[in-house]
């Protein structure tokens, strides 16, 4: 690793201070993708600013009808969580597949929100839920918060707070993960919401997570394996890597929805 | 630098380190806790596993200033007066090891999922030590002592 100062706010306005002053400067939250990062030296901030341990980034609220996460809650909180496990038991289960228990014990859902890893879990969840991201300046919805991959409506110096779900009527997520990694080969999460059936799909898009409208008016209609097995999904902007072609990546987008189809409605 | 107070197995140590220090290398190198082995220093392997406040966590993927004000365990605090723990003696009653160099991190690993788990389904194992690699083993050995360490922290 370069060298960098760490420091640690002990208030979320401390914070927004001191990233404000130095543009170099990166805040940290579980540092699970920061801190490899770090280490393969492929970047070089001045300053890390710790946030983990901020009280306006903590706890988990159910009121109204929506779910509150805090940014700096750790995917372990959530994963055991009574309230999530009753109230939004899809998010429970997603969050216990990231990576591993280590990396569960201290990676944040803020930090995954606002890294927006295409292949990353957390994103499909946020965006089939038609979450509302809240940050230290504005309210912004899921829709407009994913911008590409490793992108997002996020200006420098702007922290994500905490992460708001309207609870839906049902959901699930389905993934194929990376054997060795865990990450996301394809991963489907489907939501029955207020405003219609939403399917985001990630760490198959060549721009990262992204909803997929075809399967959305389908399961609308039926919520069923056999619904998507209809569809065709575009090879076109799949992503291609080493671990799989796009054609293969569409076919496990297909697979993987059908599932997460099935889970909602046993309807196969 | 940053100076750092944080208790590793039972004792307050403070010391003052580079910021960028990892809290593997802070252990291993400043406070001679070579227990804690750093296998392939990219998050993947689980060998430097230690506890922090409870909880496993990868001591390569720490900062040490991170760890400030926290509780730490390594593998050399895990036995309690002279008496190894139930993954310890587990681990050398079932042969859980070849070449030892995961061990370390296999057990700290073992010794949490115990405490979530106290009697672990197989695929509570088998997920549970998705974060330890063992290059050696083929694992069956490790899966036979992760269950005899339930049954004699049961006992």
């Amino acid at each position: 690793m370069y060298a960098f100062q760490y420091r640690k706010a002990k208030t979320l306005q401390e914070a927004v201070d001191w990233l404000a002053k130095d543009e170099e400067a990166r805040p940290l939250s579980g540092g699970m993708t920061l801190l490899p990062t770090l280490k393969a030296r492929l970047a070089q901030p001045s300053q890390l600013i710790d946030i983990a341990g901020l009280a306006e980034l903590a706890g988990i609220e159910n009121k109204n009808g929506v779910l509150t996460i805090g940014a700096a809650t750790r995917y372990y909180q959530i994963a055991t969580s009574p309230v999530v496990r009753e109230v939004l038991p899809a998010l429970a289960s997603l969050v216990s597949t990231v990576a591993d228990p280590q990396v569960r014990n201290r990676g944040t859902l803020g930090g995954s929100v606002a890294n927006n890893d295409p292949a990353a879990d957390s994103p499909a969840a946020v965006l089939a839920l038609n979450a509302t991201v809240i940050t230290n300046k504005r309210e912004i919805a899921a829709d407009d918060f994913f911008q590409g991959m490793f992108t997002t409506a996020l200006e420098p110096g702007e922290l994500v707070v905490k992460v708001a779900f309207p609870l839906p009527r049902a959901a699930a997520y389905c993934k194929f993960p990376h054997p060795a990694s865990g990450y996301a080969v394809a991963g489907v999460f489907i939501a029955q919401t207020a405003a219609g059936v939403r399917v985001a799909v990630t760490g198959a898009g060549a721009s990262g997570v992204f909803r997929w409208s075809e399967a959305e008016q389908a399961l609308a209609k039926d919520m069923s394996a056999a619904a998507i097995d209809k569809l065709t999904l575009a090879a076109d902007d799949i992503n291609e890597d080493i671990h799989g072609s796009r054609e293969y990546r569409a076919q496990l987008v297909k697979v993987m929805a059908g599932r997460a189809a099935a889970a909602i409605s046993g309807k196969k | 630098m940053a100076k750092i107070t944080l208790t590793v197995n039972g004792e307050k140590r403070s010391a003052e380190v580079e910021d960028r220090t990892l809290l593997a290398n802070f252990l291993r190198d400043t406070l001679n806790l070579t227990g804690t082995h750093v296998g392939c220093d990219t998050s993947q392997c689980g060998a430097c596993t230690v506890h922090v406040d409870g909880r496993a966590v990868k001591s390569c993927t720490m900062l040490a200033a991170q760890a400030d004000g926290a509780d730490v365990l390594t593998i050399e605090g895990l036995a309690k007066n002279g008496k190894l723990h139930p993954a310890q003696a587990a681990f050398t009653e079932c042969h859980a090891l070849q070449c030892g160099f995961c061990t370390p991190g296999m057990i700290m690993t073992t010794a949490a999922l115990l405490k979530d788990h106290p009697q672990p389904t197989d695929d509570e194992i088998v997920h549970g030590l998705e974060g330890n690699l063992c290059r050696c083993t083929g694992y069956l050995n490790i899966i036979k002592a992760v269950k005899r360490a339930a049954e004699l922290q049961g006992k």
